[in-house]
């Protein structure tokens, strides 16, 4: 019997000027139930949705809903025609209130134009109650935290009563309860009806919530099943499309004596508080926590772009006064920071010019000019040594994947020969493959001597690369793990001590 | 004074001084010093103003007040337009050349019939209302111009407008050269139009306030209710706030930037239509500068370039607060020219302050 789909995407194809984004992908979601998609960060599972919402328009395919044919121009019509979509990146207007958020686009009207606070008001509470939120619409967004922000998009797109929803990495910044409210609402939503359509990198998640599960690549379909046929290693290997025999590569580094000793680290305007660790040659340690429990700032604080208020940071015995990033890579530090996109990258300028940027004091001759040849092959010294896959020097890195940036920043920062590096989430937004890589790069650089801080997210990644592990809780250091002796369950019990 | 007063009411007198009491006392002193960086424009003016008032009595004077509460009420529909334009994140460098346009369009058209120099000899009187349409559409036009190349070729409103402002200027120098007028400035104006504009409203103490401060006040309650009562005015602030966050909401960005634009355009059309009757003689340069006189009204008034953020009242306060002061400098006796370096300082020391609450301390 012919099985009936709710949302039909046939064979859409999507091409941009240097690449093929989509090609000829076809999914299928029976109403009523909840559909993952699923594929490393580049596969086109954002592109594919946002071609069905209006953001983009599809090159060729067709695309139906319940049967008619739809083909939206713009997000108010997608909207309109019955499909909600939540953002992977937090689209909202910081600077007003909840309220104003949650009817953007839709403002109820009196004559067309004038505005009914009262009415938005209610109706806002009403959708908070029946999904049990506890958030005053009037409160400016801005000032909420983020996971409430999260809650309040979830809600929106809730609330436009839509045949088809998108979920586009909506847990990404909520805390396990906040997910258990989250796939009530799913259940909710499934019992009504309407399909969910669900893009997560988390895998525990995935299982737990969906009926099928749909695995895309390289801008191609791979696969479609039902959940219950599909295994967590299956659903990994067609997104990779190779077996990955080890996540993490062997550890061959050596831990020597003592290097860094950070002493009662406070910050001035964070809630870093009395954080002490030493750090040893050739040691990597990673730093596990809760988002917002002070990971980055530490990190932060200790590479001088933070004020620290007290606190003192000795390297081989001789302490070091940091006040700025300046003070810090003089002093033989390298900081790889969060946001790769925001804060890493260059992304108009070329290869060369990224990675030669923390170093252009080697460059100089005559005091004022910068030697090209020898940029050049030094970058190229990188691009090898790295494994940096780009067309040319010349290329702009914003074209590069997620892994080759991070790549190149790490050269950037070997290029001052650094003694400490700071690696904040340095796989954040980064193909399981290339992972592996950049694990094995953070695993050389020890073993060349290099002291090495890692925070992370991700517990396994930790678990695996780390020698030590210290935990930060409410912006002091909650305790230090063993590698060996420690596990997620451990690191939980740390992180949720001054919480 | 907006900030201030909200600032007081955020705080809560009574829960902030009790707060107060119990921090230790580094703090305290970081909190006074924080308060009065913040406020600083503010106790700034007020010391200026009580200086002034002391150097010549006459400053605070029936007369004195009133001639403050006119000049900015002149002042006011050309903020009130630009502060939409900067709310967008934007600005708009051709507003003060379009006040120039539509004032002389305005002027010509409605100049006393027998008056011997009359730019159209030939024209016959025509009824106010009538001009007042014309000048109103000459400023929606370049209005809807800035818009359109703005958001459908994403070209910065910085650019935009500065193309339009010469295109404006040049567009009006040869409109001067139009008629039996030949470049000269525009004057005999109808007195049922400089009486419609200037006429008293009413006398306080012998000094009459005009009738274009009635004119202000609606524009103002118009304003008011656009910005904050209508659908058109919230997509407005989110725009500002992030474009992409309204585009993903089924908001046509296209057309609101437009929209505010074309408002903005209408606001510097009545500017010029009052101004044309309340200098009575208008030339080539009227309007010149009016547009950064502005900016600096709404910057001063809370207006942020950080976009969607202001408010009606800052941008009033604004515009109030620079008349002030540009009236107290001629008071003190300060040169014209001395006075340009104290208002570019003014500036200055606004945008600072007001930049301080946006940072994220580090």
């Amino acid at each position: 019997m012919k099985e009936k789909y709710l949302l039909e995407l046939n064979n859409i194809s999507k091409s941009f000027p240097s690449v093929k984004a989509l090609d000829g992908v076809t999914l299928k979601v029976r109403g009523g139930t909840v559909h993952a998609l699923m594929g490393e960060n580049g596969a086109g599972k954002s592109t594919l949705m946002k071609c069905l919402f209006g953001i983009y328009n599809a090159d060729g395919g067709e695309f139906f809903l319940d049967g008619k044919q739809i083909s939206f121009k713009s997000p108010k019509e997608a909207l309109e025609g019955g499909v909600a979509m939540v953002h992977q990146e937090l689209n909202q207007a910081l600077k007003r209130s909840v309220n104003d958020n949650i009817w953007l686009g839709r403002y109820p009207t009196a004559l067309g134009f004038i505005t009914l606070e009262g009415k938005m008001k209610r109706e806002t509470k009403k959708i908070f109650e029946k999904l049990r939120l506890d958030i005053d619409p009037s409160t400016i967004m801005s000032e909420m935290s983020v996971s409430a922000r999260q809650m309040v998009e979830i809600a929106k797109a809730v609330s436009y009563d839509a045949r088809v929803i998108v979920l586009d990495e909506p847990t990404s910044s909520l805390n396990d309860k906040e997910v258990e409210r989250l796939f009530e609402i799913i259940n909710q939503l499934k019992a009504e009806g309407r399909a969910i359509i669900y893009i997560s990198h988390k895998m525990e998640e995935i299982m737990k919530i969906s009926d099928d599960i749909t695995v895309m690549r390289d801008g191609r379909l791979i696969a479609t099943e039902r959940a219950e046929n599909m295994t967590l290693d299956g659903i990994i290997k067609l997104m990779v499309g190779r077996e990955l025999k080890e996540r993490f590569p062997q550890k061959t580094n050596k831990v020597g004596e003592v290097a860094l000793k950070v002493e009662g680290l406070s910050g001035r305007h964070s809630l870093l508080s009395k954080v002490s660790f030493n750090l040893r040659k050739g040691e990597i340690l990673g730093i596990a926590g809760l988002d917002g429990s002070g990971r980055t700032e530490l990190l932060e604080t200790i590479f001088g772009l933070r004020v620290r208020s007290e606190g003192r940071i000795l390297l081989h015995g001789k302490e070091l006064k940091i006040k700025s990033a300046r003070d810090a890579k003089k002093n033989g530090f390298a900081l790889l920071t969060e946001e790769r996109r925001a804060t890493g990258i260059f992304g108009i300028l070329n290869i060369t010019e990224n990675t030669v940027i923390s170093g252009l004091s080697r460059y100089r001759t005559a005091g004022i000019f910068l030697n090209d040849k020898k940029m050049k092959r030094d970058t190229d010294r990188y691009i090898k040594s790295l494994r940096i896959k780009t067309p040319s020097q010349k290329a702009k890195i914003r074209t590069l994947s997620g892994g080759n940036q991070q790549k190149v920043i790490l050269g950037r920062w070997l290029l001052t020969e650094p003694e400490v590096l700071l690696l904040d989430e340095p796989t954040r937004g980064i193909d399981v493959g290339a992972k592996y890589e950049i694990y094995q790069l953070i695993i050389s650089l020890a073993e060349q001597g290099k002291c090495v801080i890692m925070v992370s997210s991700e517990m396994p990644e930790l678990l695996g690369v780390c020698d030590r592990i210290a935990v930060m809780s409410g912006g002091r250091l909650a305790g230090e793990l063993e590698a060996t002796d420690a596990d997620q369950e451990k690191i939980m019990t740390l992180a949720t001590k001054y919480v | 004074m907006s900030e201030f007063l909200s600032n007081f009411q955020r705080l809560n007198p009574k829960n902030a001084f009790l707060r107060f009491k119990e921090m230790p006392k580094k703090e305290k002193i970081r909190s006074v010093r924080e308060f009065l960086i913040d406020n600083l424009l503010y106790i700034l003016l007020i010391a200026a103003i009580i200086g002034i008032q002391i150097y010549d009595p006459r400053f605070l004077s029936v007369s004195s007040i009133i001639n403050i509460i006119s000049l900015s009420a002149a002042n006011l529909p050309i903020a009130l337009g630009i502060a939409g334009c900067i709310i967008l994140t934007g600005t708009d460098l051709s507003a003060g050349r379009i006040v120039g346009v539509t004032a002389c369009v305005a002027a010509s058209l409605l100049q006393a019939s027998g008056y011997a120099n009359k730019m159209f000899p030939s024209l016959p009187t025509l009824p106010i209302f009538a001009v007042f349409l014309i000048v109103i559409a000459i400023g929606a036009l370049v209005g809807f111009i800035n818009g359109f190349c703005t958001a459908k070729f994403k070209l910065h409103p910085f650019i935009v407008t500065l193309a339009t402002q010469l295109i404006t200027y040049g567009a009006l120098l040869i409109y001067l050269m139009q008629g039996t007028n030949n470049g000269q400035s525009i004057s005999g104006l109808d007195s049922k139009y400089t009486d419609f504009i200037t006429g008293s409203l009413f006398k306080i103490g012998g000094t009459s306030v005009p009738n274009y401060v009635l004119y202000a006040i609606i524009i103002t309650a118009v304003m008011y209710f656009i910005w904050n009562k209508t659908s058109f005015g919230k997509n407005m602030f989110a725009i500002g706030s992030n474009a992409e966050a309204a585009n993903v909401s089924g908001v046509s960005v296209t057309k609101t930037i437009i929209g505010v634009f074309v408002l903005a355009g209408i606001m510097y059309g009545l500017t010029g239509f009052i101004e044309a009757a309340r200098i009575g003689s208008n030339s080539a340069s009227t309007g010149l500068n009016y547009e950064l006189d502005a900016i600096a009204a709404c910057v001063i008034g809370g207006v942020s370039f950080v976009g969607g953020i202001g408010k009606i009242r800052g941008v009033i306060m604004g515009v109030v607060l620079l008349r002030i002061i540009f009236v107290g400098l001629t008071f003190l006796g300060i040169d014209s020219n001395m006075q340009y370096v104290i208002k570019g300082i003014i500036i200055l020391a606004a945008c600072a302050i007001d930049m301080r609450k946006y940072l994220v301390k580090k």
